[in-house]
């Protein structure tokens, strides 16, 4: 379909573009920027006048639930969801039942994305098999399958000597490895930041040291390997000082933190509130500033959302029961967006954490609007307010700290592959 | 706290910790459970309160003291009261929680007890419950036991009078400890002159003075000059945890002898929460000892728990605000 987005503001971050420009799509590509090709008749013309027109948003890591806990979510609803949110992209980490440690799982995934019209899935495989931490996956087949990376998702590796040689064969075929740091023995117990709220309600905390101990031992392993790297979910400010000293000393590495980690706080906890119940914890008020001046200057290379969708029963728990994680597809850019209100970050930066520097981190094509790029495009209105609700948002998770808080800026349109994806059907 | 456990016209709806009650609050509640202590002295143990209500003591957690000090208070305001115990096993623990509740609930249930091995239990059941119903919280893993709490600060009150006064010495595992918690809110409302927790430093909340109280590692100093001590119950299985070496050894450092003793007032008064461990963490001369007050507490307990029962289901018992 061709397609004419006429009179928006044109947003391209890997470009350094910022202009009023139409953008004109042909074939599945952007195929025009301010001037139409030639002979380029539109099927459909979108007054994108007050609009925001940016790149489809990159998403590191969300979990879809499917295959295993369909009855938190589908890679249909899922996926779906992803686009409401103006993600054209997003990684699924391999800790799926079962787990993505097979090209066929992994084939199986992106298949039944393809065939449910939602983002794209890009899979992330195992780092060992079944996750078990012994052997390792058949990384070169997962990548053949459509891997963008490996990672052992959120089961670390306790043996060391698994850990390194895991790195050691994922370096030497050039593969991307998915770290989450938290060091078993120390986060085990643990379900909020160790300290003052941890130890008013009697809660079991996650030391700062679980997250630190962690980072530290692969930093070590990764100088020694030389493999690419990238930590998921830093959340506090020692975690991402040890990132900055790791990026100082020439690795190869990269860092995200979900979106939601830079405005909450143990506090939020408040009366145990398992909206809140968050892995990698909520940290200190002076942990998330630090990880909006890590943003800031580039130590933290990308924002996801970290989507972890739940069925209500799944937070309606004692708050050690809950199950941890927040729904967060279809709040990523608003709350992204929020960072640019609140002077943490430029517009620029701010989309760039979100469309070309985790396209980048990836490997991947996508995340900019150069011409010739798939058109993976996201169309929002930066002005309209809305509140998201559990039952308004397309994911099945109603689990979000930020369901019934007001948000600036909502997608309108999100373009896929060419196709109009998704469309607001009315203000909402 | 204050929403979950406050009504709207600031009448004490639930009692679920005493981390948001005023000293002025405490005071009242403890002022009712005085008047209460006669009724368990007379020949007739009953007075007509909570006639035709109903109670529901919900166990998650093996208890007999304040299971049985409950069931008395219930029996003693002439409320029906009825025991359930379930042991919370690894398939079926917090999920069912809130069914069980629901069921029970709609039996008609005016009142539940509850006890939990998981902290913030009691909360989630008071947030779920219809209007008309109270929940009390008769301990939630870590966090609040606080009719225990309450029950101690009777105790202190009769026996030691002005917290402004007084300097408390809380002993032992505060880590796990959702006694010392209530006790420690209480004792800072009351405007306790010197709060302080005793233990090994692997055994002491990470935080632990960010609620009001002075850390001591060393048991000669944390016991100088007190006025109270509170010995708190030490766990087997803290040693397979590697959190202390051994009993042995715990016993040598924080155990409550004689000699130890001799270094708070000589006026200073013993507490335990029960149940206690004979040799473990205090001698046994020490807890049978003339400064000990720990079967009083137990007297207490039922007095207190009357007065709290009183307080949030007396269908008249207006008197009964939290602030």
């Amino acid at each position: 379909m061709n397609i004419a987005i006429i009179g928006g503001r044109v947003f391209d971050p890997a470009h350094d573009i910022d202009a009023s420009a139409s953008v004109f799509v042909q074939d599945g590509v952007i195929a025009g920027l301010g001037a139409a090709p030639a002979g380029f008749v539109a099927e459909r013309t979108i007054d994108a006048r007050g609009l925001v027109v940016c790149p489809g948003l990159i998403d590191l890591r969300a979990r879809l639930r499917e295959p295993g806990l369909e009855h938190k979510g589908t890679v249909e609803s899922e996926t779906r969801a992803a686009l409401a949110g103006g993600i054209t992209q997003l990684c699924c980490p391999p800790d799926t039942d079962p787990v993505i440690d097979t090209p066929v799982t992994a084939q199986w995934l992106a298949d039944r994305a393809r065939s449910a019209g939602g983002a794209r899935v890009r899979p992330i495989g195992a780092l060992t098999r079944a996750l078990h931490g012994t052997h390792l996956a058949d990384m070169h087949a997962l990548r053949q399958a459509g891997c963008v990376g490996v990672g052992n998702a959120l089961v670390p590796i306790k043996d060391t000597a698994v850990l390194r040689h895991a790195l050691e064969y994922a370096a030497g075929i050039g593969l991307l490895v998915f770290l989450t740091p938290e060091d078993p023995w120390l986060s085990a117990p643990g379900v909020m930041h160790e300290g003052r709220i941890a130890t008013r309600l009697g809660l079991a905390g996650v030391p700062e040291s679980a997250e630190t101990i962690e980072i530290a031992r692969a930093l070590m392993l990764i100088e020694e390997v030389g493999v690419r790297a990238h930590f998921c979910g830093i959340s506090s400010a020692r975690g991402a000082a040890l990132i900055a000293e790791g990026k100082r000393r020439g690795l190869a590495i990269t860092a995200d933190t979900p979106i939601h980690q830079l405005y909450v706080t143990e506090d939020d906890v408040g009366i145990f509130d398992t909206n809140y119940r968050l892995r990698p914890p909520a940290r200190t008020l002076a942990d998330r500033d630090a990880l909006r001046a890590a943003l800031a200057a580039g130590v933290i290379d990308a924002l996801c959302s970290d989507h972890q969708p739940h069925e209500v029963d799944a937070k309606e728990r004692p708050f050690s029961d809950a199950e941890p994680g927040i729904a967060g597809l279809e709040t990523l850019l608003p709350l992204t967006l929020r960072l640019v209100e609140l002077n943490v970050l430029t517009l620029k930066d701010a989309l760039a954490a979100v469309t070309c520097r985790p396209a980048a981190l990836l490997g991947v094509a996508g995340g900019t609007l150069g011409i010739g790029a798939c058109a993976d495009i996201c169309l929002y209105d930066p002005e309209t307010v809305w509140t998201p609700t559990a039952s308004s948002v397309r994911s099945r998770g109603g689990n979000s700290p930020f369901y019934g808080t007001s948000m600036r800026g909502q997608v309108v349109v999100t373009i896929h592959g060419g196709r109009i994806a998704y469309e607001r059907t009315a203000p909402r | 706290m204050m929403a979950a456990q406050s009504g709207s016209a600031h009448r004490l709806r639930h009692f679920l910790t005493t981390e948001d009650l005023s000293g002025g609050a405490i005071g009242e509640i403890l002022d009712t459970a005085e008047s209460f202590i006669s009724v368990g002295e007379r020949e007739i143990k009953k007075v007509p309160l909570l006639r035709g209500k109903t109670i529901v003591n919900l166990f998650f957690e093996s208890s007999t003291r304040t299971r049985t000090t409950f069931e008395i208070a219930g029996k003693r305001l002439s409320a029906d009261i009825i025991n359930i115990n379930t042991s919370v096993s690894a398939t079926q623990k917090g999920e069912s929680l809130l069914d069980t509740v629901r069921n029970l609930e709609a039996m008609h249930t005016d009142l539940f007890v509850i006890r939990h091995p998981l902290s913030g239990a009691a909360d989630l059941v008071a947030r779920s419950v219809p209007p008309h119903v109270h929940v009390v919280n008769a301990g939630d893993g870590r966090h609040a036991h606080p009719t225990q709490g309450l029950l101690d600060m009777f105790t202190i009150r009769r026996y030691k009078g002005d917290f402004r006064q007084l300097t408390v010495a809380i002993v032992g595992d505060v880590l796990h400890s959702r006694v010392a918690r209530s006790q420690i809110h209480a004792l800072t409302a009351l405007g306790t002159k010197e709060v302080r927790v005793v233990g090994p430093r692997s055994l002491l909340p990470a935080a632990v003075e960010t609620l009001g109280v002075r850390a001591h590692t060393d048991m000669a100093t944390g016991l100088s000059g007190a006025d109270v001590i509170i010995m708190l119950r030490l766990q087997f299985e803290r040693m397979s945890g590697a959190l202390i070496p051994s009993a042995h050894e715990y016993f040598d450092l924080y155990g409550l002898t004689r000699e130890r003793l001799a270094l708070a007032d000589k006026d200073a008064i013993v507490m335990h929460p029960g149940p206690m461990n004979r040799g473990l963490e205090i001698a046994s001369d020490v807890a049978d000892g003339p400064q000990s007050v720990i079967l009083p507490q137990v007297t207490n307990g039922i007095a207190v728990r009357m007065a709290i029962l009183a307080r949030l289901a007396g269908a008249s018992a207006g008197e009964g605000r939290a602030s």
